[in-house]
């Protein structure tokens, strides 16, 4: 089974606009629209190239030099990645509960990592969109642009980013490549020094938190029917919640809902994640596309993530971030848990409830401890699975009996929202792009729809106007009618 | 205290040549100048602009496939760019972001972009980007000297 407007009829005979950013570091995002000579659309597929290479890259190491090579995975989660693969170490050293200082402190960096990515993406990524609008001039349509417009905003991001990343540096050992979670637990706590420094800002953190889950709002209030329309289609999810059912970003069991609400499966033992979900492959993509095995490949697709989360989660166990969770949900007859503009929302309640986290660590004298290290009965295998910012992050690696890793299986939050991706964009390109002429504004939009996931290449769908681009329309016989390229230089165009 | 002069070096040390940029802040921070800091990452993000607080100058330094080997050096002017991905700014970006934080021109940056040839996952720095770095490393000697 293809999904609508997957493939064309007869594509050979359709023009091709092809969106195709190019990044040196975080793979590389393209979409092509097939268009007919009306500027119908037929088919639009994303493809996304994916790092499986890295796994290759792993097989061969040992063990435990694996939570730190992980991290060279890509430059915008590695703490993520740090994480998950210290979590499957933990499992494969037997590992059942680290001790509380160690869990503590890993917690607190997650939390860092959440809140500095959201920061991020929203004030950094996003609000240039949010701000002018999805159409607007290009030229203002970045983060220059905002800090122009809306100095404060800005600031805040940047001030909420470095906060973030000086949690991480504290608990990590270094700013980058740090080595703070081992298989086992941890090797280093806290400094009442490091506390004292962190605990000074983060009340400002928590208070700028908030306000930014009220300016996501606001902007839904302006613009409700736009933002709740856009991209919009209904998904089944899936995300770790707590044993009450709470939201747990740290750990839990695995929660799926289908499109209606009914749950597929709850508290799910992630070490076994393979009896619930498996991975199709398309012919025209090298990313798979996972599903759900009850559901099958052919409605069985999900989405992860900060919508899924905050909607899926029973209650968030932080005050603060619980009261607006539940705001969100009874927003305009709860339509909005509905919108795949929602990410936004969803993440800044996140946002919020990760100052919250790092506020009540910071006063639990549990992360100035020294009983960092728990040991158990060796295994062969070992699954660790967190929500990363951009969704359910599963590292699965096996170790034989020289300590050396002999496969490694990584599913990131982008693979599994891989299909809601593409039908967000297919959403998209029916209601705006049809039968017009197409613009740089109107392909902004195509990337409006991909940003509200934030896939790990969300710099590259970012791209439009700014960065290496290019984009070519390719008339029936295959000759390349138009073609313009875009980078740090400017816009150069080529009409044949 | 504020170290005067900052060395900021980015790339993934496990992409090949892209290593070019953290090796060379190793081999200088490894020099313990006085009034140096060192500091690396994988890619240049808009809090790094904090990093140019306080400081004389500043030196980036960064593996490029498109300068001329071994190396190329050049002052930077802060500038609204076409180049925002936000997850992978470049230096004159950063310093832009600086400039508009706090209304007032960034300190001086100079840019050290080392000619690298491959970048593939796994890769170790080839021979020619090992040279390469070699000569940047000399010619930064004299530099941070001043």
């Amino acid at each position: 089974m293809t999904f609508e407007l997957e493939t064309a009829i007869a594509p050979e005979k359709l023009r091709r606009v092809a969106i195709d950013p190019v990044s040196r570091v975080e793979g590389h995002g393209k979409v092509t629209i097939l268009l007919d000579d009306d500027n119908k659309v037929h088919q639009v597929r994303l493809h996304i190239v994916e790092f499986r290479g890295f796994e290759k890259f792993i097989q061969g190491r040992p063990y435990w030099e694996v939570p730190v090579m992980v991290q060279r995975l890509c430059g915008i989660c590695p703490v993520s990645h740090h994480l998950a693969a210290s979590k499957a170490m933990d499992m494969m050293l037997g590992v059942k509960e680290l001790t509380p200082t160690a869990e503590k402190i890993r917690r607190l960096m997650h939390y860092g990592q959440i809140l500095q990515s959201h920061a991020l993406h929203f004030f950094h990524l996003s609000s240039p969109d949010l701000l002018f609008g999805f159409g607007s001039n290009v030229a203002a349509r970045n983060i220059v642009g905002v800090v122009a417009a809306h100095p404060e905003i800005a600031k805040k991001g940047v001030l909420l980013r470095k906060y973030g990343q000086e949690v991480i540096r504290m608990t990590a050992g270094k700013r980058v490549h740090g080595t703070g979670s081992i298989p086992g637990g941890v090797n280093k706590s806290l400094s009442d020094g490091e506390r004292a420094d962190l605990l000074k800002d983060i009340y400002q953190m928590v208070a700028w938190s908030r306000d930014a889950v009220g300016m996501i709002r606001q902007l839904f209030e302006q613009n409700l029917a736009e933002y709740n329309d856009f991209g919009r289609f209904r998904s089944s999810g899936m995300c770790l919640v707590r044993a009450d059912g709470a939201m747990d970003l740290y750990h839990g069991g695995l929660r799926a809902r289908d499109t209606d609400g009914n749950t597929l499966f709850d508290h799910f033992n992630y070490g076994r994640y393979w009896e619930v979900i498996a991975e199709d492959v398309k012919p025209w993509s090298y990313m798979k596309f996972p599903f759900f095995k009850s559901l099958g490949p052919d409605d069985g697709s999900y989405r992860v993530g900060p919508l899924t989360r905050v909607t899926q989660c029973d209650s968030i166990p932080t005050p603060l971030a619980d009261k607006e969770r539940e705001e969100f949900m009874a927003f305009d007859g709860g339509s909005v848990t509905g919108a795949t503009l929602g990410y936004h929302w969803a993440r800044m309640i996140e946002m919020l409830h990760a100052a919250e986290s790092i506020k009540d660590l910071l006063h639990d004298d549990d992360i100035l401890g020294h009983d960092l290290m728990a040991t158990g009965q060796r295994q062969q295998r070992g699954v660790g699975v967190i929500e990363a910012p951009r969704g359910t992050l599963i590292h699965h690696y096996r170790v034989d009996e020289n300590d050396l890793v002999i496969r490694a299986n990584l599913i990131v939050s982008t693979t599994h929202n891989n299909q809601a991706m593409n039908t967000a964009v297919r959403e998209v390109a029916k209601k705006y792009l049809n039968g017009r002429e197409i613009t740089e504004g109107l392909l902004n939009h195509i990337e409006v729809a991909i940003r509200a996931f934030d896939p790990c290449l969300s710099c590259a769908t970012h791209a439009l106007g700014q960065m290496p681009l290019e984009v070519a329309i390719v008339g029936a016989d295959g000759r390349v009618l138009d073609e313009a390229t875009r980078d740090h230089r400017g816009l150069t165009r080529e009409s044949s | 205290m504020i170290a005067p002069t900052l060395v900021f070096g980015w790339g993934n040390p496990s992409r090949g040549d892209d290593a070019l940029g953290p090796l060379f802040v190793d081999r200088i921070a490894e020099l313990q100048l006085p009034g140096v800091e060192c500091l690396t990452d994988f890619q240049l993000q808009v809090e790094h602009a904090l990093d140019l607080e306080n400081r004389r100058r500043i030196l980036f330094v960064d593996a490029s496939i498109d300068t001329a080997p071994p190396f190329t050096v050049k002052r930077l002017e802060a500038a609204r760019d076409a180049s925002f991905t936000t997850h992978a700014m470049t230096p004159e970006a950063v310093m832009q972001v600086y400039f508009e934080l706090h209304d007032e021109a960034p300190p001086p940056c100079t840019l050290l972009a080392v000619c690298g040839e491959r970048f593939e996952l796994g890769e170790g720095i080839s021979p020619a980007a090992a040279s390469h770095l070699a000569a940047a490393l000399a010619w930064a000697k004299a530099w941070l000297a001043d």
